[in-house]
């Protein structure tokens, strides 16, 4: 026994130089495949990154009632996507408090894929009682890979011999690759222009071989989640267990969050009936959250000066960090709040964290003071907090 | 004659705990213990030559954290190793298995019903909560709710507050545990028979119940209350079985000074003035103290160490009324080679062996066995819970041989006919075939074979009836009703003579929680 494999194992189990390997959802994938993760990272950037994301929970939603099931579970109002649209939601309990997160995509009139981060077909059940729906977890038959960065449009072009310039940021075509039938969405999770690509699993390894040949003239790199995670945090996206907890993993109330106070009040829905959570949000939304997720750039010549005081030059975390670091006011003596991840952004040459603040210091450009250790010592640099995203190309929507 | 300031009555786990702790108190303490050894349930013997067996109680789990940081058992060689799996074996020839990983116990679940593979994190988070809401209880002297005294309102305040403390939803839960079968409350949240058949056997052990009766879902909770390194529902084997465990606590006591006699079983309860002055053994001498404990059950605490009249008539009738009710017996076997399971003929590699093997393919399965006792036999097809020792402690068998545990319900300590050599070994017989079913060649592996019935438990620990929780662990016998109302908090109607045992809250398991509280109480009470 061990941990399961994703059906494109064949292929990137050897591309893996230094088996760095880590767990998603019960499935190992590459932690990064070159030994370090530089040069995947900046593939994201400069050209196109190939990413496994098969350990994606998958659940296909069909019937009559499946977008009133859906309705009824998310925030985002699906009753008014259209066919080919994809919708970027939370989910939440009966108090608002955040589940999951995830996508949905209108794949045909009552055909819906859901994709999240946790299991989550126990909770499909629960709230399709006397619903006409039938619910169908694909997880391990549907296999996806994440194509990001901007060749990703030449190179997917290429592959699946259509213009994909109408393909709108959020918008899904079925597509063939080399004969394979496949799902393309314009989707992913880099704040750049990018595809993720979903084929039946027993067809995987053809497509990822089609991929990386026609995209090997475009820079096409394979690349794991070390480098993803640095992309994902200047792209401001959130990740759970990581930047906030499941409602239903949480311990106490504390450690819940609602989507309002992570940033997401945009997909809270307003104009749909009832929902989970709706009471709970809209009462939260009239008195106005308590928290908020933000951006926090760490001052460099407070970081500078840190070390300087230790006669060294200023260590930046290049692997991003994911921990509970405070965050005090200006005079450093008062916990406001706290950064779940952060790291040095190769590209924007800045020390970016994600942050939990009180919603009175979450204003923009509002000083603050980030714990930092230097040498065993535990001192504080200077942070602004700053609206997210950090990076947002045109491209990515364009 | 040396006089002692405590003497306690039974080296058992909890008779140690007290005596470790009134001796770290500076106290002088002796322990009288009946047989050669200490442990009580919870001994190591060598039963056949070069083979090492918990003879009774096998896993550790209970045991209080505290216990083990205030006594520095580590020191003393506690060492607790990890026991990570269950497998259950089905009669289809498929098994369940939960592993020590979350993703692989989920894989596994999954392949069964993928609805109760997510069910089974939600409810072993609920009941994680829920532990973490009694555990407090469990290190809290029980207030008497009809009490009027000062310590006994600020209890039940506490407590109240507490329970508020719990909201709603968890407060729900808790008061469905406490008043359904487990059977019904699994059936809230899973859909696969035989996870909850396997989740059920923990609402019954110790119990004369079934899954289906009402009042064992609170059992179902008491198992959860496990916790090894602050982890919640850990269980462990104590490296050289649990006879290591009261070493470790007896080393302890002694360190600080307290005397440990064996062969020193105890008749009576020297009583004078209405006090407690001493003890008369069973060879005639007689011990002086001013603080007598007994760590025995209730009923050979208060109707045969003191003698008749010493008491009020409506206790003596309470614990007359006590329900014992001895319904396991205990297999041990010796064997020249690991027995092959036909669900997994490779074992997964060992795993399957390191951990624990349940026999409960089905929740009629487990009912079936108790409707057997029921009706006064014992289960011709008995749930078992099933351990290899020797695979966790290559110490307990000679190298390349093993020692297995077999956990056998239902016997019942009231078996028609009553126990005799035949029927002993009829049970055994019973024990075996059944394993032989689901792995076959079994029987020709055993080197030698042990058969404990609950009259046995009776006869070698003093348990009464044969019960391993001192008592049985239902509802009505809780908290302040535990042994009897008004009786709940160590002392007895005897000044100076306190109870100590599990017979006592919290009860059950290798806790070590009675005897601490206990001890308390006497500190408290300035002995």
């Amino acid at each position: 026994m061990s941990l399961r494999t994703t059906p494109f194992h064949p292929r990137t189990g050897p591309l893996s130089e230094g088996q760095a390997w880590r767990r998603w959802a019960g499935y190992v994938v590459a932690s990064s495949y070159e030994l370090s993760h530089d040069r995947e990272y900046h593939a994201i950037r400069n050209s196109a990154a190939l990413f496994d994301v098969s350990p994606l929970y998958k659940y296909l939603i069909t019937g009559t009632d499946a977008g009133r099931l859906l309705d009824h579970i998310v925030t985002r109002n699906v009753a008014k996507a259209k066919i080919g649209q994809v919708l970027y939601t939370p989910w939440c309990d009966n108090a608002g408090k955040q589940i999951d997160d995830g996508t949905i995509s209108v794949l045909a009139d009552q055909r819906y894929r859901m994709t999240s981060a946790d299991p989550t077909l126990r909770w499909l059940h629960l709230n399709a009682a006397g619903l006409n729906v039938q619910i169908q977890d694909v997880s391990e038959t549907t296999a996806a890979l994440s194509l990001q960065g901007p060749s990703s449009r030449d190179i997917l072009q290429l592959a699946a011999e259509r213009d994909l310039a109408k393909l709108k940021y959020f918008r899904l075509i079925d597509a063939k690759i080399r004969g394979i039938p496949v799902t393309i969405s314009r989707t992913g999770y880099t704040g750049d222009l990018g595809y993720e690509v979903w084929v039946d699993a027993a067809q995987a390894v053809p497509l990822w071989d089609a991929l990386i040949e026609t995209g090997t003239p475009y820079g096409i790199t394979p690349a794991g989640m070390l480098a993803l995670d640095v992309a994902r945090i200047e792209a401001g996206l959130l990740l759970i267990e990581v930047d906030y907890f499941s409602s239903r993993h949480a311990f106490i109330e504390a450690q819940k969050s609602s989507p309002l106070e992570l940033g997401l009040g945009w997909t809270v829905a307003t104009d749909k009936e009832r929902y989970n959570g709706r009471a709970a949000l809209d009462a939260e939304r009239e008195r106005g959250p308590e928290w908020l997720f933000t951006g926090l750039a760490v001052d460099w010549d407070s970081l500078e000066q840190l070390y300087a005081d230790v006669g060294l030059p200023p260590r930046l975390p290049t692997q991003a960090w994911r921990m509970s670091v405070p965050i005090y006011d200006r005079g450093g003596h008062t916990q406001v709040g706290y950064a779940t991840s952060g790291g040095w952004s190769p590209l924007l040459k800045r020390y970016m964290a994600l942050a939990h603040l009180g919603v009175e210091h979450a204003k923009p450009d509002t000083e603050l003071r980030i714990e930092i250790t230097v040498e065993h010592r535990r001192k504080q640099a200077r942070a602004f907090v700053t609206p997210l995203p950090f990076f947002n190309p045109e491209r990515k929507r364009a | 004659m040396k006089q002692y300031d405590a003497i306690v009555i039974g080296g058992g786990h909890n008779g140690l705990v007290t005596a470790a702790y009134l001796a770290r108190a500076g106290k002088s303490v002796l322990v009288l213990e009946r047989r050669p050894r200490v442990g009580g349930a919870a001994v190591t013997e060598e039963i056949f030559p070069g083979f090492k067996f918990s003879m009774f109680s096998y896993v550790v789990s209970l045991l209080r954290p505290e216990i083990i940081r205030d006594l520095d058992l580590a020191r003393h060689g506690l060492h607790i190793l990890p026991l990570e799996s269950t497998v259950t074996p089905m009669e289809n020839g498929d098994y369940l298995a939960a592993w020590a990983d979350h993703d692989e116990t989920r894989r596994e679940l999954y392949r069964h019903s993928p609805r109760d593979a997510e069910a089974y994190d939600e409810y072993g988070q609920l009941m994680h909560f829920m532990a973490q809401a009694v555990k407090p209880i469990l290190g809290m002297v029980p207030p008497d709710p009809t009490s009027f005294a000062p310590s006994d309102l600020a209890g039940l305040l506490k407590l109240g507050k507490h329970f508020r403390g719990l909201g709603g939803e968890r407060l729900h839960a808790l008061v469905k545990l406490m008043t359904m079968s487990s059977a019904d409350f699994l059936d809230e949240w899973f859909e696969t028979d035989v996870l909850k058949a396997t989740k059920s056997a923990s609402g019954i052990i110790g119990t004369f119940l079934g899954p289906r009766s009402p009042g064992t879902a609170y059992v179902l909770l008491h198992h959860y209350m496990g916790e090894l390194d602050g982890v919640f529902r850990a269980w462990g084997f104590a490296k050289g079985g649990t006879g290591a465990v009261s070493e470790a606590i007896a080393s302890a006591a002694k360190s600080w000074g307290a005397e440990i006699r064996c062969n020193a079983g105890v008749s009576k309860v020297l009583v004078k003035g209405g006090r407690a002055i001493g003890v008369a053994l069973e060879n005639g001498d007689e011990l002086r103290a001013p603080t007598i404990v007994s760590s025995l059950d209730p009923r050979r605490t208060f109707l045969q160490l003191l003698d008749a009249g010493a008491l009020p008539d409506e206790l003596v009738a309470d614990i007359k009324q006590f329900k014992f009710r001895g319904s396991s017996g205990k297999v041990n076997l010796a064997l020249a080679a690991l027995p092959k399971f036909t669900c997994m003929p490779d074992g997964a590699g060992g795993r399957l062996h390191r951990g624990a093997v349940s026999i409960s393919p089905s929740l009629d399965y487990v009912e079936r066995a108790y409707d057997d006792a029921k009706y006064g036999e014992f289960s011709r097809r008995p749930y078992m819970d099933v351990i290899f020792p020797s695979m966790i402690d290559p110490g307990m068998a000679p190298p390349g041989k093993h020692v297995m545990s077999v956990f056998v319900q239902y016997a019942p300590y009231n078996v028609k006919g009553g126990w005799t050599d035949a029927k002993r070994e009829a049970f055994g017989d019973a024990v075996v075939n059944t394993l032989e079913q689901f792995a076959p060649g079994f029987q020709s592996l055993i080197l030698h074979r042990q058969v404990i019935t609950p009259l046995d438990i009776e006869r070698i620990t003093g348990l009464s009836e044969g019960n391993i929780f001192a008592g049985e662990l239902a509802l009505h016998q809780l908290f302040f009703l535990r042994p009897a109302p008004g009786w709940a908090k160590f002392t007895t109607p005897v000044r100076g003579f306190y109870q100590a045992g599990s017979g006592t809250h919290p009860g059950g398991g290798i806790m070590g929680a009675s005897g601490r509280l206990a001890a308390m109480t006497i500190l408290k009470n300035g002995a």
